[in-house]
């Protein structure tokens, strides 16, 4: 038995000798060839199989560079060309993806839609290249395998995928507004069918190894394992490549099959779908959908569709020639140009530019059970963050603890958590009526009602029990926080941290530091935002930040225009139409009518004419019927259990009817009710940056679109301006000044940018 | 090396001669000595670091003796019975082989897994069968795979702090018949219709029928933490270690070659023989099956598929059986007039993640005990590892001898070192003889205990690994002869 043992480790020693060796020739023999060096890419051979390591120098990810590219070609070259080798495996070395995707910098850099065509017709050659190899290639996947990146492993002969958390397979183009330009419009429907194809490229969704297998995307996955005589993630990626190796062999002597049983279901579907009928029905099934989800605002998913289509009845080669055309034209159009800036800027507030805080948190105390409170504890307890949840009643700290307890089995119910796991992120979450245990907190976030005298009050009996270095954060969406600290002991540990509603799905953090809050403290709040997932901008303090101070003259149009006879409905849908994904009469029900008219009080104080237009008594006499919006089941609209079609609250006609103003015609198209609402809100948005309340426009456009459903498809305020040109904006604004007044004076800075067409947000 | 652990027990022991001097000033004193080379020649003979683990104040706790029925493949001679059937029969067999009296007993306790519901206490039930009296307390103790090593420590403690003398242990497994419940709503239904009392009531509890209430509830076959079967588990507990398939059959095929030869020589004393009624009497394991290696790599893996590693032929197997052993303070056992198989000394419990080290207890627990004991490596002359599959004890192998592992998980300097095989399971293990789950550990203390007095050697080393990713070890060491 010792014998067998040791004879057994003295293989496995010869074997890894002659792989290391056998790798080094490899290498040797491509420096000797033309090319020196390959930086993306590395190969070696192990018996009988190229194994091609994928490894982009100094970048967390790899992506689909032409470089990469290229490299790639000749290391299939070398392949196809050599004797030795029957078959291949691809992976990547880098823990945590395989490729995140096309090269973005690469399709920017392109000024005409033919260089983005090139580009695609390129990697579609190679790909199919790839497809027709007679050697196998089994792409071993580990990590993110999004865009080209999938493109590349569905043109392999076989897939293996980790059952990791990370690995993700998916199409994220069409939110980037362009389409997949690498074969998948082609490839994807024959893989998976085309209900799913579509499904994949028209949601952009990531899906995970599991889901992945059962669709028919991958054809095997492996384990991820735990630590053995080295790290977790190191020996996953070599158990994947032993896996890989072993199918890849299988393949090339033919004792596996790529082919994959379908279930009956499957074949039923793929029976229905070969009739050009059916096949005519999903067609306009799935337009239908898009259009009207997209109100004809995004033109990607149409193009994505009409490119499947052309591939499926036209044959591949009109399906290929019309997938890269249309993705050259696709990169040229605004609405994408908007949607990448939006993408870089998302990712750039992702990131802590204060650097890491001196103490990290590690327990937190939530004050205020209600929904922000609760919904703040949610998104803490569920990244593995102690939470202390204190209320000051036991029914309102129960309420805020089954709200936190829902959101996870929400979860549990959709399969992304276990019920065990759901259990220990909840037993992070402890519910109290006191202050004790806030001698440990290092951030106190307080999400009380939004009244200056409690949060004063609860200011000072937290201060009076926390810790010296504890942060004292306020979520409150139009209170100074200069003003909340003044009454502060150590005004330099006060920020202000607002939140959206419902927090566990709204992505955006505003985080607002006065004079004095001090650069540790920022970096905290950015930090422990960063831990909840959030989006974060920081912006200075003022009357109502940034994102409130934005919305609020919008609202002011939004109820002058219900006085001059618009009825809520047409409102929603002129506002819908224009890509805000919540109707604005809509919206008023959804904040509520009492905390609109809180700040749009608050702030008229502050900034006067420039926030005029609607009366507020409109508000007042809402409230006085107890109109409050949806929490009060009635607003603009009727809310009821269990209806989702809403009706207008009949009720309202009367308080409309009373405070009534005349319309003025040549103001009151469609479009110029759309260019009233929108040019007030990119005019303070602007004012914003003028005013330095913003640090970058990109944080204006992260806020805008993330917390306050600004149009995605124009990118934000700044690429709004960019793109559609400042010079027309103000002259609208001029337009609707001369017809109303100062409020829509344009602020000097979107002024200079009309009068120098030059001058742009993004360079 | 071995020299100077040898030379090092030398010293202690000429030091444990020395009055009022501290154990840890001992050690600190002996290591630098034991390293000057001109010493060496003086530790020829075959001493340990310690000539008995034995500790001031407190008792000596002895294993008189211990006994087991014959382990038995699932659904063969015992599917009839029930659990305390078995139990009993273990305390039947006790008695008989050691001729205890029964009202000496203090104390018995058993460890179970998988609970019967109509003998939840089985002790109890096995006990008051077996004709023990009435008078003795019996209680069950559950901790997966290392239940009955509970049971025996529970027992230690219980004469240890004084509060009895004389405690059977045991465990009891019986996996033929396993708890099938209805499910949940089938449940709530049935109860709800025991409350309710008219007519109309019972109507209306009965119409909230569906045909999926009847869709039964089995027993957990995967850990409740994470979702994943013990098998899976060991699966990529191999793959994390780079144990190929052809090492964890040659593994098993070891553990059944080295069973079979023990059962043949007689080696396995600790089995009394069970007449089942209504059938033959069972005398012997009826899982110990050798086999080639070419029939075992035709085998498909079981978990993993289709390319995992851990198949039926090198993993345990399902498993009937009971084991007790008589426990007593070592003052008590001479005044009756025993001759006790063995001291039980120190001994350890561990636990950590369930997920990616569910069965790496025996890692974590090897180092920790013998530490606690002052003993090294060298100085265990029987391993008895509970061998759940190949992987997973090739896998604890390698984590031992890994300074990688032991710096980064288990936050030690060094490796303990891997136990040399041929002293590590002689007589086969779970994998061979098999496994009732709650009655696996004191077939391992026997068979320490045992080995130690046949291939001569003073301590033996048992450990095992446990759902929930715990562990357990313990110090045997032979009784002098």
């Amino acid at each position: 038995m010792v014998a067998s043992r040791a004879i057994g480790s003295l293989r496995r020693f010869t074997a890894s000798r002659t792989l290391r060796c056998s790798g080094y020739i490899c290498r040797s023999f491509t420096r000797s060839s033309v090319l020196l060096t390959r930086t993306h890419l590395n190969y070696g051979v192990k018996g009988d199989v190229a194994v091609i390591r994928i490894n982009s120098p100094n970048s967390k990810v790899n992506t689909l560079s032409q470089e990469l590219h290229s490299e790639f070609m000749e290391v299939m070259n070398e392949v196809w060309s050599s004797s030795q080798i029957r078959s291949a495996v691809l992976i990547s070395t880098k823990p945590g993806c395989f490729i995140a995707g096309a090269d973005l910098n690469m399709l920017n850099a392109c000024t005409t839609s033919q260089e983005v065509t090139q580009i695609s017709q390129e990697a579609q050659k190679t790909f199919e290249k790839l497809e027709k190899s007679t050697k196998p290639v089994v792409a071993a996947i580990n990590g993110s395998c999004l865009g080209g990146g999938l493109e590349l492993a569905i043109s392999c002969q076989y897939r293996i995928a980790t059952k990791d958390k990370k690995t993700v397979l998916g199409s994220p183009e069409v939110l980037l507004g362009i389409l997949p330009g690498a074969g998948a419009t082609q490839r994807l429907p024959k893989m998976v069918g085309i209900p799913a194809a579509f499904d994949i490229m028209l949601t952009g969704r990531g899906i995970r190894a599991d889901r992945a297998k059962k669709m028919g995307l991958v054809d095997q996955l492996v384990e991820p394992l735990g630590p053995g005589v080295k790290p977790s993630e190191e020996r996953t990626i070599e158990y994947l490549e032993e896996v890989a190796i072993t199918f890849a062999k299988g393949l090339a002597d033919k004792k596996i099959t790529p082919k994959r049983d379908k279930g009956l279901v499957e074949k039923l579907t793929s029976y229905a779908l070969s009739i050009p009928f059916v096949r005519q029905q999903i067609y306009k099934k799935v337009e239908e959908k898009v259009r009207k989800q997209t109100k004809g605002l995004y033109p990607a998913p149409l193009k994505i569709i009409d490119v499947v289509k052309t591939g499926i009845e036209q044959g591949s080669n009109a399906g290929y020639l019309s997938e890269s055309q249309r993705f050259g034209e696709l990169a040229m159009t605004k609405e994408s140009k908007a949607l990448m800036g939006l993408y870089r800027g998302q990712t750039q507030c992702k990131k802590n530019k204060f650097g890491a805080p001196q103490k990290e948190v590690k327990q937190l105390a939530v004050l205020g059970a209600g929904l922000m409170g609760a919904g703040i504890a949610q998104v803490s307890v569920d990244k593995g963050l102690q939470t202390i949840l204190k209320d000051t009643t036991l029914p309102a700290l129960g309420r805020g603890q089954q709200q936190v307890f829902k959101g996870l089995n929400d979860k549990v119910k959709k399969k992304t958590l276990t019920s065990f796991e759901r259990d220990t992120m909840f037993s992070n979450l402890i519910g109290q009526l006191d202050y004790r245990g806030f001698e440990k907190a290092d951030m106190v976030i307080e999400a009380v009602f939004e009244d200056l005298n409690l949060k004063h009050r609860v200011l000072k009996e937290v201060e009076a029990v926390i810790p010296d270095h504890c942060v004292f954060a306020s979520n409150t969406s139009a209170l100074p926080i200069g003003e909340i600290a003044t009454v502060s002991k150590r005004p330099e540990k006060v920020i202000g941290m607002h939140y959206f509603s419902p927090v566990d799905k709204m992505q955006l953090l505003e985080i607002i530091t006065t004079e004095k809050t001090s650069k540790d403290t920022t970096a905290s709040a950015v930090d422990v935002g960063l831990r909840q997932g959030k989006v974060i901008i920081v912006v200075k303090d003022g009357p109502g930040f940034y994102t409130t101070r934005c919305l609020a003259p919008m609202m002011s149009e939004v109820i002058r225009i219900l006085q001059e006879g618009v009825g809520p409905k047409k409102l929603d849908s002129l506002t819908t139409s224009f890509g805000f994904p919540v109707g604005a009469a809509t919206l008023v029900d959804e904040v509520g009518v009492d905390v609109a008219k809180h700040v749009a009080e608050n702030l008229s104080k502050d900034f006067g004419e420039r926030f005029a237009g609607g009366s507020l008594e409109m508000l007042r006499q809402m409230i006085s019927k107890g109109f409050l919006g949806r929490k009060s089941g009635k607003g603009f609209y009727i809310y009821q259990e269990g209806v989702k079609n809403k009706n207008l609250n009949s009720d309202m006609d009367s308080i409309l009817a009373s405070l009534k103003m005349p319309s003025q015609p040549d103001v009151s198209s469609d479009e110029d009710i759309q260019y009233r609402l929108v040019t007030r809100f990119v005019n303070e948005a602007v004012l914003c940056l003028q005013e330095g309340v913003l640090a970058t426009p990109t944080e204006g456009d992260i806020g805008a679109v993330f917390g306050l459903g600004f149009p995605p498809c124009l990118g934000g305020p700044f690429h709004f301006v960019d793109l559609y040109g400042a010079q027309k904006i103000v002259d609208r604004l001029r337009k609707y000044e001369a017809a109303y007044g100062k409020q829509f004076t344009p602020c000097q800075l979107l002024v200079d940018h009309a009068n120098n067409p030059n001058k742009k947000f993004y360079q | 090396m071995n020299q100077n652990f040898k030379m090092t027990s030398l010293l202690t022991y000429t030091f444990k001669n020395l009055p009022s001097t501290s154990k840890w000033a001992l050690r600190f004193c002996v290591r630098p000595l034991s390293s000057s080379s001109q010493l060496q020649a003086a530790a020829a003979s075959q001493t340990k670091s310690k000539k008995t683990l034995a500790k001031p104040n407190i008792r000596n706790i002895v294993v008189v003796d211990g006994v087991r029925i014959p382990f038995l493949l699932s659904g063969t001679s015992y599917k009839d019975l029930m659990p305390h059937d078995l139990a009993r029969a273990a305390l039947l067999g006790l008695l008989h082989q050691t001729s205890v009296p029964k009202d000496v007993v203090d104390y018995i306790v058993f460890g179970t897994v998988i609970q019967e519901v109509k003998t939840s206490n089985v002790a109890r039930e096995a006990a008051l069968g077996a004709g023990f009296s009435d008078k003795t307390p019996a209680h069950t103790v559950t901790m997966a795979c290392i239940s009955s090593n509970q049971a025996m420590t529970t027992a230690v403690g219980l004469i240890a702090s004084g509060q009895c003398d004389v405690v059977v242990a045991g465990g009891v497994e019986l996996m033929s018949d396993v708890p099938i419940r209805h499910s949940r709503k089938m449940r709530k239904m049935m109860l709800d219709l025991n409350k309710a009392k008219t007519l109309a009531q019972r109507l209306s509890v009965i119409s909230k029928f569906r045909l999926n209430f009847l869709s039964p509830e089995l027993p957990a076959v995967s850990e409740f933490s994470t979702s994943e079967t013990m098998g899976h588990s060991a699966d990529r507990l191999a793959a994390a270690f780079a144990i190929s398939r052809e090492e964890q059959d040659e593994y098993a095929l070891r553990s059944h070659s080295l069973a079979k030869r023990a059962q043949d020589e007689g080696l396995l004393s600790d089995i009394v023989p069970f007449k089942v009624p209504g059938r033959d009497t069972v005398t012997q394991d009826n899982g110990i099956r050798p086999s080639s290696l070419d029939q075992m790599a035709k085998l498909k893996p079981a978990f993993i598929k289709p390319y995992g590693t851990v198949t039926a032929a090198n993993s345990s197997f399902l498993t009937d059986g009971a084991s007790a052993v008589l426990i007593m303070a070592e003052e008590k056992a001479l005044a009756m007039g025993y001759k006790p198989k063995a001291y039980l000394r120190d001994f350890m419990y561990v636990s950590q993640d369930p997920k990616d080290q569910l069965l790496l207890g025996p890692t974590y627990a090897t180092p920790k005990v013998l530490e606690k004991a002052g003993l090294t490596m060298n100085d265990i002359d029987a391993f008895e590892f509970h061998e759940a599959f190949s992987g997973q004890i090739l896998a604890n192998l390698k984590a031992m001898d890994s300074d990688w592992f032991a710096q980064n998980y288990m936050g030690r300097k060094a490796k303990v070192g891997s136990p040399p095989l041929e002293k590590f399971n002689n007589w086969g293990g779970s994998l061979s003889l098999g496994h009732p789950f709650g009655a696996t550990g004191c077939r391992l203390v026997m068979a320490a205990a045992n080995r130690l007095r046949k291939e001569g050697g003073q301590y033996g080393l048992v450990a095992a690994c446990a759902a929930g990713g715990q562990g357990h070890a313990m110090i045997v060491e032979a009784y002098p002869k």
